[in-house]
């Protein structure tokens, strides 16, 4: 007799299949995009390959949807962010705090913004451009920077310029951090850089 | 044979605009043969202006073309009796035009005073605010074809049914940019850079109302040929109680997120769909319609 309580077969697979992504990214974001296979993806995993193959059918495909998971994790975050009752100030520390959290205890997550996604555009050209991939976490900054020249916190800008501004920030401090370059640990410096973000993207 | 009814074409603060604008509609003798004008300022009418001032004539519709300002006077009669009196024993009262709607572009020269027959803007305000008697035919100026087809809903003695800003259904539910012909360009963000021409969406640089505003322009095409976004001028949204706004000819962004999105649609869904929308190139939607260079 059926368990009443087993999980029905497609929300198995999803498990499966998130389970399959966090261990690709933990190898993509370590070990490098090109000397990660599927093979090796499969091993790690306990999984014959050709199973592997069953969740995603091509390497490229699994790295395309590795950052739709990854902007959809970061999207949801901001947007819970986004939806709190506090002032832009304090959003943008929550931001940083959040940002850095993530990289803190789930850094494949963000190495593989930096070190895949954006050192390989090859790999996200065809089905991946633009927006496609990362638009779950650019349409929560896009409502956030709205709000915020809305409420008459923030300079109304081109919205490059302030994105740039604030996550070029953010994941620059991450890729110092894995590079093992800085003085602090990352928390410690949330506090200056929240500072910083809101006083360059403020209204004057 | 049956009695025709009766019309009064009064004018409030006005431009002459949907005087105008009704002077073009294509079945004018179908209304001169129905309806007696008691009378209009332009039309063959059965009385003149000083004699309706009297206020002792009755008419089956009065039409109120421009904004609402009970001090104004016609031949010594203010408008505020003038209304009272011969909306009082009309069986519809028809607002010709934004003014006349909502208070439209005269209202901003003297806000405390002036407003439209039964709105203030979107708040019910005036002579006939919550009155079931009263259809408004928002626009600037209204369509000619949305007074002939309530006239003629009238007089085949049809229901008009009516938004909650008194506005047929039958011509607001669209919106403007319904048949818009621009509509590809919109769904794949490619921008329009200039006035005029063919290509393009006017609604991310040129103020372009359309997804916002309730009406049948693009349905119901003005003279029959066309309609402002086809020719490439901006809807700007001039049958909304809010019309006029400032800057009527750019979108208002901020950080480059247009502030307001089409109607009933929310920012965070249709940020989603623009961005990935905009991600992908369509070099036939990049290039001229028609390249005589090419």
């Amino acid at each position: 007799m059926k368990n009443i309580s087993e999980k029905p077969a497609t929300t198995k697979k999803e498990d499966r299949k998130t389970s399959i992504m966090q261990t690709a990214l933990k190898l993509f974001s370590t070990e490098g995009f090109y000397t990660t296979t599927m093979p090796a993806i499969a091993k790690t995993l306990g999984m014959s390959v050709g199973n592997f193959y069953n969740y995603f059918s091509s390497k490229d495909q699994l790295a395309k949807e590795l950052m739709l998971y990854i902007s959809t994790v970061l999207g949801d975050k901001l947007r819970e962010i986004n939806m709190t009752d506090v002032s832009v100030k304090e959003k943008v520390t929550m931001i940083v705090h959040m940002y850095f959290s993530i990289a803190r205890e789930r850094p494949e997550l963000i190495e593989y913004f930096l070190r895949v996604f954006l050192s390989n555009r090859e790999i996200f050209t065809k089905e991946c451009t633009g927006m496609v991939c990362v638009s779950g976490f650019v349409t929560e900054l896009m409502l956030f920077f709205d709000e915020g020249v809305q409420s008459g916190e923030l300079k109304d800008q081109d919205f490059f310029s302030a994105l740039g501004l604030f996550m070029g920030y953010l994941g620059g401090m991450v890729f110092l951090n894995g590079e093992e370059v800085l003085t602090k640990p990352l928390n410690e410096y949330e506090t200056a850089i929240a500072e910083n973000i809101y006083n360059a993207l403020r209204k004057q | 044979m049956k009695p025709r009814l009766k019309v009064l074409w009064l004018q409030g603060v006005t431009c002459n605009g949907n005087t105008h604008s009704f002077l073009n509609y294509p079945h004018l003798l179908y209304v001169l043969e129905t309806f007696e004008f008691l009378y209009h300022s332009l039309l063959p009418s059965t009385y003149t202006l000083e004699e309706i001032s009297t206020c002792v004539h009755e008419c089956d519709i009065l039409i109120f073309e421009g904004a609402y300002d009970p001090r104004m006077e016609r031949v010594g009669t203010s408008l505020e009796t003038l209304v009272g009196h011969y909306g009082s024993h009309a069986k519809y009262v028809i607002a010709a035009g934004s003014c006349a709607s909502f208070g439209g572009m005269f209202k901003h020269s003297d806000p405390e005073h002036i407003t439209g027959l039964g709105f203030d803007e979107k708040e019910p305000k005036g002579p006939f605010a919550s009155s079931p008697k009263l259809i408004n035919l928002s626009g600037c100026p209204m369509h000619p074809e949305w007074m002939g087809y309530t006239l003629r809903m009238i007089a085949d003695n049809k229901p008009i049914a009516v938004d909650e800003l008194h506005r047929p259904k039958e011509l607001y539910s669209y919106l403007a940019h319904h048949g818009c012909t621009r509509n590809e360009y919109f769904e794949w963000k490619v921008d329009s850079d200039h006035f005029g021409t063919k290509e393009g969406c006017l609604f991310y640089k040129q103020g372009c109302r359309g997804p916002m505003t309730h009406a049948s322009c693009n349905k119901i095409l003005w003279n029959d040929v066309s309609s402002k976004t086809r020719v490439g001028t901006p809807c700007f949204g001039c049958t909304e109680p809010d019309f006029p706004r400032i800057n009527m000819f750019e979108t208002k962004t901020n950080m480059s997120i247009p502030q307001d999105v089409p109607v009933g649609i929310s920012k965070r869904s249709y940020l989603t769909m623009a961005g990935i929308a905009k991600s992908f190139h369509i070099p036939r939607l990049e290039k001229r319609l028609i390249d005589d260079d090419a």
